[in-house]
């Protein structure tokens, strides 16, 4: 029964679903401010290099070494996020053009390719991942075992990231203030709230987000390091985001049914089904499904109804409002 | 301290000139320092760069064989971020061209016939290919407001798939069924000679073949140029990006206007892909490694913001860009530090950004009163609001 199809979707729905979970978390503390990065995939692709050279660089096995790194990846992602912050936020450059540039400056043939190369990370397995933490016999009950006790600590981490975010966002002074800075920076600023102070605060967490997103393909997903490892998961991330508008725990719905997505064609194909052309179909089933929910999210009710932050990609200046 | 940005009154001219030259020798030297850092020389790997550029043999022959289609996609992005319709899916349009093109250069060329027949037919068709792929984004976003940039984007990992799938999961017309190893070694289907396209050769640096590609991206920034300056319809597409109130309240047809400027933008990437095929690599590569890893399309929006969406500008940057790139492709190896060519382009983009804010803008630092000395009081008075 756990190896039916649906079962082993479900369950790698979780696994695969589990980056997309932390990145598009991170990209929405950062659209709530009113900051839009599209930088998502460098700033994934840099925290997943710096997190597989700590794995590698420290030959302890212990599960230290495995927080160390996320520590590490986390911080990568969040001096990527700096040289956004600072351009769009003190300079107020074009929020969209300094987003790509980071995905080029960062990404897959850029600093994360260089590190790898640098540090000699290619090729090598990871020294170290992390594993289902769960006892066995939790793991092989029917249905739920491997779906949702099969997983490892990321899984349960980003679980607990949700419902923090979430509460942060509805229940806590600083979350209502955030809110308050993306939808209308004038009235935040009259009420004393630093408009500049929040934005770069929740850019750089959305850093630190995408980076743990990355170390979670390099030190669970595919423990190994190959250039441009992520595949474009940093933009589903960010077409998630609206997918859930701006909400926490929609996201993580939304990321467990892509990584199902994503899924699909390599399970078919493993339990040597012909696709024939239709893998063609399978294969770009994620991207079509994206573009498909992002036509009906953006129609005329649903943007009404739940819209994206209002002040989402303006820059801010004082004297000019 | 405080970091203040305010608008300056007066844009003096020299800093359009300035910037992108000044961005250029900064991402150089903050590159140095990275290289520094990582223990490379940065003397000597620049000189490399350069000269495998730039000035050994043969290495301008290579620099226009990228050249060609940066400049095809720093136009196709110009032509559309120009309007603030931000197509960043120029790398699908051009596969999707390069599909329809070879189409065309196939059948039209295995038909015989004299040469401009089939070449003027891939033209044709491979633009036609790239429109109708950046028409969805466009009709998405003209009718139900969905966000450009995601869409156009997520279309380039489809069409990179349609690419592979034509030449190594089907028997499709594109693909090579005949001969040794066609089963073994997936390719395309050669173009037959009448479809492939001239060069003019030049006798310096021992050969330099100017591909006809290279003529067509110039005649498009031509084009282009004379669109957005002297026509109504360019008018119209800046004043629309500038403010879209203001174009609506003028009465511009703004749904026709995106579908217009996406087209254009789609066809100039289309032509790039005929181009690829026509002028380079003869057959339909659809290598994951090939084609689809160089990424033209993504280094086309460096090239188009560097040269400030001027198509002139645009052609001069993809020239020297494609210098880079080709250096950093011949270099490629154990001594030559992977990612670079990325990097310094990375940075060269966030300077101009940052230049560009710059030199509209002056910075002001103000200590905050709190020192025991009483700091002399900014002499500049607040400049009146513009």
């Amino acid at each position: 029964m756990n190896n039916s199809l649906l079962v082993v979707l479900l369950a790698s729905g979780v696994a695969y679903g589990t980056p997309l979970l932390y990145a598009a978390l991170g990209e929405l503390l950062a659209e709530r401010s009113g900051v839009l990065n599209l930088g998502v995939e460098g700033m994934m692709l840099v925290g997943a290099v710096m997190g597989f050279w700590t794995v590698q660089r420290l030959h302890a096995t212990t599960g230290l070494t495995l927080a160390l790194a996320l520590v590490v990846a986390a911080f990568a992602g969040t001096v990527m996020a700096l040289i956004h912050a600072f351009l769009v936020i003190t300079l107020r450059a074009n929020q969209i053009v300094s987003g790509l540039a980071l995905t080029i400056f960062a990404g897959a043939a850029g600093l994360s390719s260089y590190l790898g190369n640098d540090l000699n990370l290619a090729d090598v397995p990871a020294a170290q991942s992390f594993k289902p933490i769960l006892p066995n016999g939790m793991q092989t009950l029917p249905v739920v075992g491997p779906i949702l006790f099969g997983q490892n600590i990321l899984v349960y981490i980003s679980w607990l990231c949700v419902i923090g975010v979430a509460l942060y966002l509805t229940r806590t002074r600083p979350g209502l203030n955030l809110r308050a800075v993306g939808e209308s920076p004038a009235a935040a600023d009259t009420m004393g709230i630093n408009v500049t102070r929040y934005r770069y605060a929740h850019t750089l967490a959305g850093g630190a987000f995408a980076g743990i997103a990355g170390a979670s393909f390099t030190l669970a997903l595919t423990p190994q390091w190959v250039d441009g490892i992520t595949g474009g998961a940093g933009w589903i991330a960010i077409a998630l985001v609206i997918f859930s508008f701006w909400r926490p725990e929609l996201c993580l719905v939304g990321a467990y049914f892509f990584g199902a997505l994503q899924a699909l064609a390599p399970q078919l194909q493993a339990r040597n089904i012909n696709l024939g052309p239709t893998v063609l179909w399978t294969n770009s089933l994620p991207y079509v499904m994206t573009i498909v929910v992002l036509v009906v999210v953006s129609t005329g009710t649903a943007r009404r109804r739940l819209g994206a932050p209002a002040a989402l990609g303006v820059p801010y200046v004082r004297e000019e409002h | 301290m405080r970091i203040s940005v305010e608008q300056r009154l007066r844009r003096p001219r020299w800093l359009t000139v300035a910037v992108p030259v000044g961005s250029i020798v900064f991402a150089f030297l903050v590159a140095a320092v990275v290289l520094v850092a990582t223990r490379h020389n940065p003397i000597s790997t620049y000189k490399q760069l350069f000269e495998a550029g730039f000035t050994q043999n043969q290495s301008l022959d290579q620099t226009v064989v990228v050249a060609t289609p940066l400049a095809f996609m720093g136009l196709a992005a110009a032509a559309a971020f120009r309007m603030k319709l931000y197509n960043i899916g120029a790398e699908g349009q051009m596969y999707l061209g390069a599909i329809t093109g070879t189409a065309a250069g196939l059948y039209f060329g295995g038909r015989g016939g004299p040469a401009p027949f089939p070449i003027a037919a891939m033209v044709v068709a491979g633009m036609f290919g790239g429109l109708l792929w950046a028409l969805i984004p466009g009709i998405l976003r003209a009718f139900f407001r969905t966000n450009e940039i995601l869409t156009s984007l997520l279309l380039n990992y489809v069409a990179g798939l349609l690419l592979t799938y034509l030449i190594f999961e089907s028997e499709s017309y594109w693909r090579q069924t005949k001969g040794f190893n066609a089963t073994v070694f997936p390719k395309g289907k050669p173009l037959p000679h009448n479809a492939i396209w001239p060069g003019w050769t030049l006798h310096v640096q021992g050969g330099l073949t100017i591909p006809l590609g290279a003529f067509f991206a110039v005649g498009a920034a031509v084009l282009l140029w004379v669109v957005y300056r002297l026509t109504r319809f360019g008018f119209e597409a800046t004043v629309l990006g500038d403010s879209p109130r203001a174009a609506r309240y003028a009465g511009v047809r703004i749904r026709r206007k995106i579908l217009a400027v996406m087209a254009i933008s789609g066809a100039i990437a289309g032509l790039g892909g005929a181009s690829q095929v026509g002028d380079f690599s003869h057959a339909l590569d659809g290598d994951p490694n090939g084609l689809q890893k160089v990424g033209y399309g993504y280094t086309g929006i460096v090239v188009a913001a560097l040269g400030r969406y001027n198509p002139f500008a645009v052609v001069l940057i993809a020239f020297l860009l494609g210098g880079l790139e080709n250096a950093g492709n011949t270099l490629q190896g154990p001594s030559f530090p992977a990612g670079l060519v990325g990097v310094i382009q990375g940075i060269i983009l966030f300077s101009a950004l940052g230049g560009e804010i710059l030199s509209r803008h002056r910075i002001r630092i103000t200590r905050k009163p709190k020192q025991t000395v009483p700091a002399a009081a900014p002499a500049r008075a607040p400049e009146p609001a513009a």
